[in-house]
């Protein structure tokens, strides 16, 4: 790594992996790490195809099918479509020589969650795949991002980006979290406070004495929604937290490549001094549970708090948003946030579908039962987060409490498989959209951390965590 | 790819902030294997009703917005997913060109790939084009001069060098990049010594 001025994670990341500085102001970055899944390649696939190039290096890159596939009676895809895509994946893969998790493997999962799981996902690397939730593997301090589908055939094809720098942002966040507040209170509270576009062509790295006690699992949360802040990626500086989590893995370095990693790895953390376009500090004192009201994630206030009235906007624009957003949620304005009445629950995806986040579910809702008017679905993250949990006894609490238990997978997140929310309906999710249409045409999506969304399945209203007892 | 250097038509306003990809392209419709074909779902829960039948007053319904070529829309265009379905489907429908005041990185990155030209211009130059968008009024999208030429007023833009270049020129990156295989490879095999954990395949 070069020496000289102080310089962030994201500046020695990205200087170590130029290799070239255009005259024409780009430059070509390579990428360590690919990840695929069936619904953002095939299109990636046949344009190699058509222009009769291979992949160049295809054990760099790893492929799951993730956001097509059902969560129950998986072994026969009825969804003619899904099945064609998921089969387009293996038949890609097969004839490019790509490693695949087929549906059947036990570590087959959603992308995000198998990355960090086999230890693919390390500090330093570079890493992308044609899907925006890629910013969650940067909390190993890797710069991960999200591409579209001609970037992923680019990828294929050259190993590379084509990219210009991305601005550095730094926000800090001291002191110790609140009790009830969690990770995904957090990067919520900070999306409402910058906005979705707030993050717009920057890096944001997230630093501060809140988030070293963190765990590997509860970091990756708050790097998974830097997408909704409009940042392509989050980084957080690797430490001993990480290195304990990677020890080990599957993929991780192993022997005398582990020292060696090691070393460069404990390199890599920003220097002090480095500098950043734009810094926030946030006092931890000031986030409470969070919940969203609205159809844009930054449309999110405390749980303790009231729906908005469309007057307290600042711009035009922003009170129209306001009222679109209550309309199509069925909400009134002054409305406290826990009278509202929920008919499912989601708890999954790759923002809250760790092993983390069921423990706490089950600690919730353990010898009670979800509300008698509530659907309560719970989509572990991977076929291994699935064993885990299951070798815990968490399944059974679950059960026991009433929830339905699903194979892995995207699910009820973006609702391209069955998983979908009925017009109307009114769910708390543990994902990270709440756009019009997400879970389903019509359906009303609240997103909150899985420790809300566990208590509300039990009162069958969004509950404040810090009054359920 | 297609070439993009003028484009002359009306545009179809849709002032409405923070239209997600979501919105541009349900995901029902992400099923597909191919990039073509997806311009008839474009919008698809705003255009169409339950039944699937055309909502009349949605502005890319009605005539003669139904042919436009340009959409002016409201800030933060195109935020949420990298799906690359968003701009295949508006391609699909004939927009080429979007003006807003913001787009989302992954969603403005994209649609360089595939021919379209998204304009970031001021706040008040946005509400101005909205209004002359809605007046059916004629607008003219000169790249190389960069500018948007509409009842007698030239609003400017700026848009990167390389960008340009490729859209005028419908230059396909994967072709441009192959031309530095030589400095992939070297690249590799330096960080090979001082990363042999991650280019243990590379010889």
């Amino acid at each position: 790594m070069s020496t000289g001025s102080p310089k962030t994670l994201f500046d020695k990341i990205w200087s170590d992996h130029l290799v070239k500085q255009r005259d024409d102001g780009t430059s070509l970055l390579y990428i360590d790490k690919h990840l695929v899944h069936e619904v953002t390649s095939p299109q990636a696939f046949e344009g190699l195809k058509i222009a009769n190039r291979p992949v160049r290096r295809p054990s760099a890159t790893i492929a799951v099918a993730d956001h097509n596939v059902p969560t129950f009676n998986r072994e026969n895809i009825e969804d003619e479509q899904s099945r064609i895509q998921v089969q387009t994946l293996a038949n890609n893969t097969k004839e490019h020589g790509i490693e695949y998790f087929e549906l059947t493997d036990q570590r087959q999962g959603i992308v995000h969650i198998i990355g960090p799981e086999q230890g693919i996902t390390q500090p330093g690397m570079t890493m992308v795949c044609g899907d925006s939730h890629t910013s969650t593997h940067g909390a190993f301090g890797a710069l991960a991002f999200g591409i579209g589908t001609s970037e992923v055939e680019h990828v294929l094809a050259t190993q590379t980006v084509v990219q210009k720098p991305a601005k550095n942002m730094r926000i800090s966040v001291n002191g110790a979290l609140p009790l009830g507040v969690t990770s995904k209170d957090l990067i919520l509270y900070i999306i409402g406070k910058i906005g979705t576009a707030g993050g717009n062509g920057h890096v944001i790295e997230y630093a501060g004495s809140s988030l070293k006690p963190l765990s590997m699992e509860s970091r990756m949360t708050i790097c998974n929604m830097s997408i909704e802040a409009g940042a392509r990626a989050g980084l957080i500086s690797p430490d001993q937290i990480t290195f304990d989590y990677l020890k080990g893995r599957p993929y991780a370095p192993k022997e005398e490549h582990w020292s060696k990693a090691l070393d460069y790895w404990s390199a890599l953390p920003s220097d002090t001094d480095a500098y950043y376009d734009k810094e926030l500090v946030i006092n931890s004192s000031e986030i409470d549970p969070m919940v969203t009201w609205g159809t844009s994630p930054e449309d999110v206030m405390a749980v303790s708090g009231l729906v908005p009235y469309s007057s307290s906007a600042k711009t035009e624009n922003k009170k129209k948003s306001i009222e679109r957003s209550l309309e199509y949620m069925g909400l009134k304005s002054g409305t406290k946030i826990t009278d509202i009445k929920l008919d499912k629950i989601f708890i999954g995806s790759c923002t809250n579908g760790r092993i983390e986040d069921l423990r706490s579910v089950a600690s919730i809702v353990k010898n009670k039962k979800i509300a008698s008017h509530i659907e309560g679905m719970i989509v572990p993250g991977s076929g291994l987060v699935k064993k885990q949990a299951e070798e815990e006894g968490l399944d059974v609490i679950l059960k026991a409490a009433g929830f339905d238990w699903r194979e892995a997978g995207c699910s009820m997140c973006l609702g391209m498989n069955p998983d979908q929310l009925k017009p109307e309906e009114r769910c708390a999710s543990t994902s990270n959209r709440n756009f019009e249409g997400r879970q389903g045409r019509g359906g009303r999506t609240h997103l909150m951390s899985p420790e809300l969304a566990a208590a509300s399945a039990i009162k069958g209203y969004i509950t404040d965590i810090r009054d359920f007892v | 790819m297609d070439k993009f250097i003028t484009l002359k038509g009306i545009a179809a306003p849709l002032p409405i902030v923070n239209i997600d990809t979501d919105m541009i392209i349900p995901k029902q419709f992400l099923k597909t294997i191919k990039r073509t074909g997806l311009g008839i779902s474009l919008f698809y829960e705003m255009r169409y009703d339950l039944q699937g039948h055309e909502i009349k007053d949605f502005i890319l319904n009605t005539k003669p917005f139904n042919q436009s070529k340009i959409l002016v829309a409201g800030d933060n265009f195109g935020c949420g997913s990298s799906r690359e379905h968003a701009p295949w489907s508006l391609k699909d429908f004939g927009i080429s060109c979007i003006i807003s005041t913001s787009f989302a990185d992954i969603f403005y990155n994209n649609c360089f790939q595939n021919g379209i030209l998204p304009i970031v211009v001021s706040p008040e130059n946005s509400k101005k084009l909205i209004d002359f968008a809605g007046d059916q009024k004629e607008f003219e999208i000169d790249l190389p001069s960069q500018n948007i030429l509409v009842e007698g007023e030239k609003i400017g833009f700026d848009i990167e060098p390389y960008r340009k270049e490729r859209l005028i020129e419908g230059l396909d990156d994967i072709g441009i990049t192959m031309n530095y295989e030589q400095s992939i490879t070297d690249y590799e095999l330096i960080q090979k010594k001082d990363k042999p954990w991650i280019f243990k395949d590379i010889e």
